[in-house]
C-alpha cells in the first residue's frame, strides 16, 4: 500500500488515508512538553533521595548500636562519645499517642457528623470549611492557642499534655478528612439492609459502616500520626527538652526526637555530639517512613479501594 | 471496685452500676463478691442477656424489684435509662426495643453533632484567645504595629512592628510558590497523562513520601547540605541581576531567604502535586478523547482538555501550598539567618531575616512577661489571619471550579 506512493519519501502507513503528521513546531511543543514535565519529576525526586543520602549516610553508625536504642542523653555532654536516643523515642511516641488518643475519636466523630447526620446540610459545610482552616492552621499558631489556653488563662505548667493537646489541631483534620473520604465510598445498600433488618441508625454505623471504613480510617490515622510525630514547633514553645527518660505525660520537660535534633543543632562537625544529631534524625525519618509504609499497607489491605 | 456501692438508688451509681456488671460478665464468678447481696442472683440471667433477643423476657421480672439497674443493660448513659425504661416495659417486645436504640440514636448523633460544633468553635476560639491575649500588648505599643520594624518588647516601653516580619515571611513563602508550582504541575501532568498507570503509583509515592520527610530535617539539610550548594548560585545571581532590588547583592550571601524558600518549595511541593494530580486524573475522558479525535498531539491534549479543566483546582493546590510556607516554622528557623539588629531594611532575597514563626519560635524561651507574650502572640495572630486568608481563598477557588 504505502510503497506504492512514493517509496522514498513516505514509507510510512496511513498515506493513502490522508493523516498528516503533525506540522514541526507542534512537534517541537510536544517533544519540549515531553522534557519538562520528565524533568519535573526528576526534579521533584532529587531532594527526597538527597535527604535521604544525607541523613543515612551521617547517621547509620549510630543508628545501628544497640545503645542508640536503649539509653539516654543522661550525662552525655557533646563533647563526649555514648549515650543514646532512648529518652526522645519514648518522648515521641507519647506524644504521638496521647494526641491519637484525643484526635482519633474527633475526627472519626466528626466525619460522622459531615457524612451520616448532616450531609448536604449547612451546617456540614460551615464544619467541612472550619475543617479546612483547621487543617492549613500553622503547627506554631496551633501552639500559641494552647498556649494562651492552657498557660496563661489556666495558669497550667508548660507540659507533655499540653503539646499533644496543640498537635490534635494539627491530626484532627487528617484523621477527619480520611474518615470522610472512606465514609462516602461506604455503599448506601450496606446502610439501607442494615436499616431494613430494625437495627439503628447508630449501630449501622459502629457495626455496618465504620468496620467496612476500617482500613482507610486506618491509614488516615497513621498518616496523622506521622505528621504530629515530625512536628517541632509545639515542642520548642510548650515543653523543655529533657536529656534522661521521663515516662510522666504531666512533666514540664520531655525528651523527643526533633528538639534533639534542634537542641543539638548547633553543634561544630568535628564534635561526636555532631553524629548524635544526624542520629536522631535518621531515627526520626526511620519512625515516620515506617508510619508511612504502614499506611499504605493498610490501604492496599482495606476492603474499600478509592476510585 | 466498689461493689456494694451499686445497691444505691442513686443516678450516677446507677451508671457506675453498668460499668461493674460489664466487668463482672467477662469475669463470670458470682462467688468472686460475696459482698453484695442480692443483685447477685439477678445477675445470673443478666448474663446471659448479652444478645439483645434475650433482653426483653429478662427485664420483666427484675423491673419490679430493681427498674434503675435493669434499664442501664442497653443504654450506654445514666440519666436516660432511668426514666426510659419503667413504663415502655408494659408495651411489646419489638416496641421496647425499638424505644430504647432510639436512646443511643439521639447520644451518637449528639456526640457526632457536638464534634461539628466543636470543630468550629475551635478555630473561633483560636482567634479570640489569640486576639484577647495581644490586645493589651498592642495596646502599649508605641510603635505604628502595622508599619514599624523594630521589636523591643522588654522593658516598660514596648516597640514592635510586622512590617519586617511580614515582608520576609511574604517574600519567601510567594518566591517558594513562585518555584515549586511549575515542578508540581509538571509532576502532576507526568503522573497523570504520561505515565501507565503501573509506573504513576509508585512515583506518586515517592513524592508523597517527600512530604512526610519532618521538616526539622529538611531544615537541618538545608542548613548543612543544601545551603553551601545553592551559595554560589545565589552569589551568580547577584552578580548579573543586582541591579533588580530583588536581587540585590547583600553582605550576607549565606543562609538567605533565598535558600530558606527553596527549602520551602521542596517542602510543599508534594501538596501541590497530590491535589494537582488528583484534579488532572478526573479530566472527562471524552474531553481527551475529543482532543485526540481532532488530531491533538498530547501536550495539545492537556492544553485544550486537561489544564482547562484542573486550572481551578491547580490555583487552590497552589495557595494552599503558599499556605503551608508561610506557617513553616522550623526549617525557616534553622536556615534563615536573622539580620543584624538595627540594619537597613534591604528586599533582596539574599538577606536575612525573620518570618513570623521562626521569630515566634525563636523567642519561645522568653514569653515570661504578658506584654512579652503578647507581642509574639499579636505576631501569631497575623499569620493566622494570613493563612485564613489565603486557605479559605482556596477553598472558595476550588468550590467554584467544582460548581462549573
Amino acid at each position: 500500500m504505502s510503497t506504492s506512493v512514493r517509496p522514498t519519501e513516505a514509507p510510512t502507513t496511513g498515506e493513502q488515508l490522508s493523516f498528516r503528521r503533525p506540522s514541526g513546531i507542534r512537534t517541537l511543543t510536544n517533544s519540549a512538553a515531553w522534557v519538562y514535565v520528565s524533568l519535573a519529576a526528576v526534579l521533584a525526586v532529587i531532594p527526597l533521595v538527597w535527604v535521604l543520602y544525607t541523613v543515612i549516610s551521617k547517621g547509620y553508625r549510630l543508628v545501628l548500636s544497640s545503645s542508640w536504642w536503649l539509653e539516654s542523653q543522661r550525662g552525655i555532654t557533646p563533647r563526649r562519645e555514648g549515650g543514646g536516643a532512648y529518652h526522645a523515642i519514648v518522648g515521641t511516641v507519647e506524644i504521638g499517642l496521647i494526641c491519637a488518643l484525643i484526635a482519633v475519636p474527633l475526627g472519626v466523630l466528626g466525619a460522622i457528623f459531615l457524612i451520616e447526620y448532616a450531609r448536604g446540610t449547612r451546617s456540614a459545610r460551615a464544619v467541612s470549611f472550619m475543617v479546612d482552616i483547621l487543617s492549613g492552621i500553622p503547627s506554631i499558631v496551633a501552639a500559641l492557642f494552647i498556649y494562651a489556653l492552657f498557660i496563661t488563662i489556666f495558669g497550667f505548667g508548660r507540659s507533655v499534655v499540653a503539646v499533644s493537646c496543640a498537635l490534635v489541631l494539627l491530626m484532627l483534620p487528617v484523621v477527619l478528612r480520611s474518615t470522610e473520604e472512606m465514609l462516602k465510598l461506604v455503599p448506601d445498600s450496606l446502610r439501607e439492609a442494615s436499616y431494613a433488618l430494625g437495627v439503628p441508625k447508630w449501630k449501622t454505623i459502629l457495626k455496618v459502616v465504620i468496620p467496612t471504613a476500617f482500613g482507610g480510617i486506618s491509614t488516615g490515622v497513621v498518616l496523622g500520626l506521622a505528621r504530629v510525630m515530625g512536628e517541632t514547633a509545639p515542642l520548642l514553645i510548650l515543653v523543655s527538652y529533657a536529656v534522661g527518660i521521663n515516662f510522666s505525660p504531666t512533666a514540664g520537660t520531655m525528651g523527643a526526637l526533633p528538639t534533639m535534633i534542634n537542641a543539638g543543632r548547633d553543634q561544630a562537625p568535628t564534635l561526636p555530639g555532631y553524629e548524635r544529631v544526624w542520629a536522631a534524625a535518621l531515627t526520626l525519618i526511620l519512625i515516620v517512613m515506617l508510619l508511612n509504609l504502614l499506611a499504605r499497607a493498610i490501604a492496599r489491605a482495606s476492603k474499600l479501594k478509592e476510585k | 471496685m466498689s461493689a456494694t456501692e451499686t445497691g444505691g438508688a442513686a443516678r450516677p451509681a446507677a451508671a457506675r452500676a453498668v460499668e461493674e456488671r460489664g466487668g463482672e460478665e467477662r469475669g463470670g464468678e458470682h462467688g468472686r463478691r460475696p459482698g453484695s447481696d442480692q443483685p447477685i442472683e439477678l445477675r445470673a440471667p443478666e448474663d446471659a442477656s448479652v444478645s439483645p433477643a434475650d433482653l426483653v423476657p429478662e427485664q420483666q421480672p427484675v423491673t419490679t424489684t430493681r427498674p434503675l439497674t435493669v434499664g442501664t443493660t442497653r443504654g450506654r448513659r445514666a440519666p436516660t435509662p432511668a426514666r426510659g425504661p419503667e413504663p415502655r416495659g408494659e408495651r411489646g417486645t419489638g416496641v421496647k426495643l425499638a424505644d430504647i436504640s432510639r436512646t443511643g440514636d439521639r447520644v451518637f448523633s449528639g456526640l457526632a453533632g457536638g464534634t461539628g460544633v466543636l470543630i468550629v468553635l475551635l478555630v473561633a476560639f483560636v482567634g479570640i484567645f489569640l486576639l484577647v491575649l495581644a490586645l493589651p500588648a498592642l495596646l502599649q505599643d508605641r510603635d505604628n504595629f502595622l508599619t514599624s520594624r523594630s521589636w523591643v518588647v522588654a522593658g516598660t516601653e514596648l516597640r514592635f512592628g510586622i512590617a519586617g516580619l511580614l515582608w520576609t515571611t511574604v517574600l519567601s513563602s510567594v518566591l517558594a510558590m513562585v518555584m515549586a508550582v511549575p515542578v508540581a504541575i509538571g509532576v502532576a501532568l507526568f503522573l497523570t497523562q504520561y505515565l501507565p498507570p503501573r509506573l504513576s503509583g509508585p512515583l506518586s509515592f515517592v513524592v508523597d513520601l517527600l512530604a512526610a520527610v519532618p521538616s526539622i530535617i529538611f531544615g537541618l539539610w538545608g542548613l548543612t547540605v543544601l545551603g553551601p550548594f545553592l551559595n554560589p548560585a545565589g552569589l551568580w545571581i547577584s552578580d548579573h541581576l543586582g541591579f533588580i532590588p530583588l536581587f540585590s547583592a547583600s553582605t550576607q550571601p549565606k543562609n538567605s531567604v533565598f535558600v530558606a524558600s527553596v527549602v520551602l518549595a521542596i517542602m510543599i511541593l508534594p501538596i501541590i502535586t497530590a491535589i494537582s494530580r488528583d484534579v488532572f486524573a478526573q479530566t472527562p475522558r471524552d474531553h481527551i478523547e475529543a482532543a485526540l479525535a481532532l488530531g491533538a498531539t498530547r501536550w495539545e491534549v492537556i492544553r485544550a482538555a486537561v489544564l482547562p479543566y484542573g486550572r481551578s483546582g491547580a490555583i487552590s493546590a497552589s495557595m494552599l501550598g503558599l499556605g503551608r510556607a508561610l506557617g513553616e516554622t522550623v526549617a525557616v528557623l534553622i536556615i534563615l539567618s536573622q539580620a543584624a539588629p538595627n540594619s537597613a531594611f534591604t528586599p533582596s532575597i539574599f538577606a536575612g531575616g525573620e518570618t513570623f514563626a521562626s521569630k515566634i519560635a525563636n523567642n519561645a524561651s522568653e514569653f515570661d512577661t504578658p506584654s512579652k507574650t503578647g507581642a509574639f502572640i499579636a505576631a501569631g495572630l497575623v499569620l493566622f489571619l494570613v493563612t485564613f486568608v489565603v486557605n479559605a481563598l482556596a477553598r472558595v477557588v476550588a468550590e467554584r471550579g467544582s460548581a462549573r
